[in-house]
């Protein structure tokens, strides 16, 4: 007699594994899940968009003869002694806290060498950030750990941290296990204790306080810094006008993908837009003020490679940042420590549990031990290499659009390949001259 | 004494000015007027000098300062001494909001009353107030110490490190993980001190000391609700 045929087990799309697991979890612990790095979840991102590269009605440049400029000039509104890199893609900022000391002075090196700043972070200035950094962006942050005037004569810019994008509308919390004596004695805290970073600047609220405190900011700096605002990609086309308001030379904006040392991670997922979704917005808000190009927009969350960064400048962008990446450039991830991933209950890849400060990596962590696997030498050159290659990638896509310099790009040289791209970012659908939301459709 | 007009030769020459001053300048007294509730006044200065600001000030008035004694003959707006690392400032009338904000070292008088956070999030910086000071005062505030001769409103010292609040007059509520101490001789001392400097009449054994509870100091989530 033939067997009844069974139906295969089904697993829920709403409740998977995934979703159970975190579920028991929290039944089990009674706290939410913190972790580290930016959103995980699919969202739309640059891979939705393509370049349609050169053809009859558009001439490509020589790869290996004609040159495609990559120089960017960060803080020309008001600032005397503006930024000048030699690449679009800056390191964005992490604190020395998260990181190890040697970890900040590998981005350090690593952006020295390819002729682009690094960022501070959450935690003051550390000498082995400024010494090995020819371009350093000093944050001011609602927390002011380390905050001192002589770091911010020293520093080459001042990035005042409204937010970020894993967490707009968000602090932060370093855990004690990564207070060590030095972590503790540049915070004015006992060690061992979690510290929390507020979300709100304890001494200005709204754009017109801001103003002011970057009025402050720049007399006690001779008008030389150029001075960014951070925002993170909350409400980008206002936060982007206020910014510009109240005098910012370069306004960064970081997409939900954006990393964070330590965030709830429903936060970090259910919190902010992605960074695809935010650039016209932001671009829309410098051209509709006359300041597009003048304010310079830095992009950050999810940058990965040469073509985003292309993208991102051809969506009007002056330059991007990054973080994650950077520090798989290091070695965060890597295969190598897989045996010790498995240890810690995770997998190469998915390792996010930065703020613990167990990193098999010895990046993110102020473990001497650990932190001593770690050299900031050949950390550093990865970076170099890392960022070199993205720079030539993003180059060669220019010049196959014909441009001279990566700013050349514009929104003409892309299609979307779907109806959420197109729609966010106003390139048209790919095979069509249509974008969702204009021409009465 | 060298006068500077505010009104005429503007804010940024006066800073310039002022930070142009070395330890060894001999034009050791500035008088500031026209000061007209001007914001970023003496800001950033890092010498021994001292600057006395006739009429009132506007936002962050000696922001930042280092080794100067800045003297503010009027009341100071908002964030009034903010982040300062040393030196001496002192507020003839009442200060705005946010006065002394993370500060980090010198001393902070204010001989009127002082707003909501005062002290917010300070760290190292001395604060005496001889009126009384608003709500959410010290708030997160890391290290130093905070004196007040009048009240303190709602919340203070609302998510406390460890700087040390001494209060005379009543306190309309304590934030989370404040809590009442014991005064110990050390206590009464520093307070003795604080109080000679900045020219409170006052005893410290009339005064009650706040401090830390220690009990938020790492995360644990059957502390939830008072976060």
């Amino acid at each position: 007699m033939d067997e009844t045929p069974n139906t295969l087990p089904r697993q829920s799309a709403t409740f998977t594994n995934e979703i159970n697991s975190e579920i028991r979890r929290a039944a089990a612990t009674g706290i939410y899940d913190i972790r580290g790095g930016g959103a995980k979840r699919r969202v739309p991102h640059f891979d939705d968009l393509l370049f349609l590269g050169a053809s009859i009605s558009r001439y490509p440049l020589e790869g290996y003869r004609e040159t495609c400029d990559t120089s960017v000039t960060l803080g020309t509104r008001f600032a005397s002694k503006p930024i000048k890199l030699d690449i679009p893609v800056t390191i964005a900022g992490m604190s020395f806290g998260a990181l190890s000391g040697p970890a900040k002075e590998a981005l350090g090196r690593g952006a020295t060498l390819s002729g682009t700043s690094t960022t501070t972070g959450d935690g003051g200035m550390t000498e082995e950030e400024r010494g090995h950094s020819k371009m350093l962006v000093y944050q001011y942050l609602p927390s002011r750990y380390g905050m001192n005037p002589d770091d911010l004569r020293r520093a080459d810019a001042i990035e005042i941290v409204v937010g970020q994008g894993a967490k707009p509308g968000g602090g932060g919390m370093l855990l004690g296990q990564k207070i060590s004596d030095r972590v503790a004695e540049m915070r004015n805290l006992p060690k061992g204790i979690d510290q929390r970073s507020a979300c709100r600047h304890p001494d200005w609220t709204g754009p017109d306080d801001l103003e002011i405190k970057i009025l402050e900011l720049r007399e006690i700096t001779n008008w030389e810094k150029p001075i960014y605002i951070k925002i993170g990609g909350a409400r980008p086309y206002f936060d982007t006008t206020l910014a510009i308001k109240a005098g910012a030379d370069v306004v960064v904006l970081d997409g939900m993908q954006g990393g964070t040392a330590a965030t709830q991670d429903v936060f970090i997922e259910h919190v902010g837009q992605p960074t695809l979704a935010c650039i016209r917005p932001a671009v829309q808000a410098l051209q509709d003020l006359g300041m597009h190009r003048k304010v310079q927009l830095v992009v950050s969350g999810g940058i990965r490679h040469g073509a985003d960064v292309a993208k991102a400048l051809a969506l009007g962008a002056d330059a991007v940042a990054i973080g994650t990446a950077a520090l798989v450039a290091l070695g965060d991830n890597d295969p190598r420590w897989e045996d010790e991933y498995q240890k810690l209950g995770t997998t190469t890849g998915a390792y996010d549990d930065w703020h613990e400060g167990r990193d098999p990596a010895g990046i993110t962590t102020q473990d001497p031990e650990l932190a001593a696997r770690f050299d900031p030498i050949a950390g550093g050159r990865r970076l170099a290499n890392y960022l070199k290659v993205m720079t030539l990638e993003a180059q060669t896509i220019a010049r196959a659009c014909g441009k001279n310099h990566l700013h050349n790009l514009e929104p003409e040289d892309l299609c979307a390949l779907t109806l959420e791209a197109s729609a966010m970012t106003g390139v048209p659908l790919t095979g069509t001259n249509w974008v969702p939301g204009q021409g009465g459709f | 004494m060298q006068t500077f007009d505010l009104a005429e030769q503007g804010l940024r020459a006066l800073n310039q000015t002022l930070h142009a001053q070395t330890g060894d300048t001999n034009q050791t007294v500035w008088e500031v007027v026209n000061a007209k509730g001007s914001h970023a006044i003496a800001v950033g200065l890092d010498a021994p000098i001292e600057v006395r600001v006739k009429g009132s000030t506007g936002y962050y008035c000696g922001g930042m300062n280092k080794q100067a004694t800045v003297h503010i003959h009027g009341s100071a707006g908002p964030g009034v001494g903010e982040n300062m690392m040393s030196g001496t400032i002192i507020v003839e009338g009442d200060a705005s909001q946010y006065a002394g904000a993370t500060g980090r070292g010198g001393l902070l008088v204010i001989k009127g009353n002082a707003s909501s956070r005062c002290g917010i999030s300070m760290k190292g910086i001395d604060i005496v107030v001889h009126g009384s000071i608003g709500h959410m005062s010290a708030f997160m505030a890391q290290s130093g110490n905070l004196v007040v001769l009048g009240d303190a409103g709602d919340a203070l010292g609302d998510s406390l490190y460890e700087a040390r609040l001494f209060v005379r007059g009543s306190v309309k509520s304590l934030g989370a993980d404040c809590v009442k101490k014991e005064m110990r001789t050390e206590h009464l001392e520093i307070l003795a001190d604080l109080l000679e400097r900045s020219g409170a009449d006052a005893k410290p054994e009339e005064f009650t000391r706040y401090g830390s509870a220690r009990q938020l100091y790492n995360f644990n989530i059957d502390n939830a609700s008072a976060y």
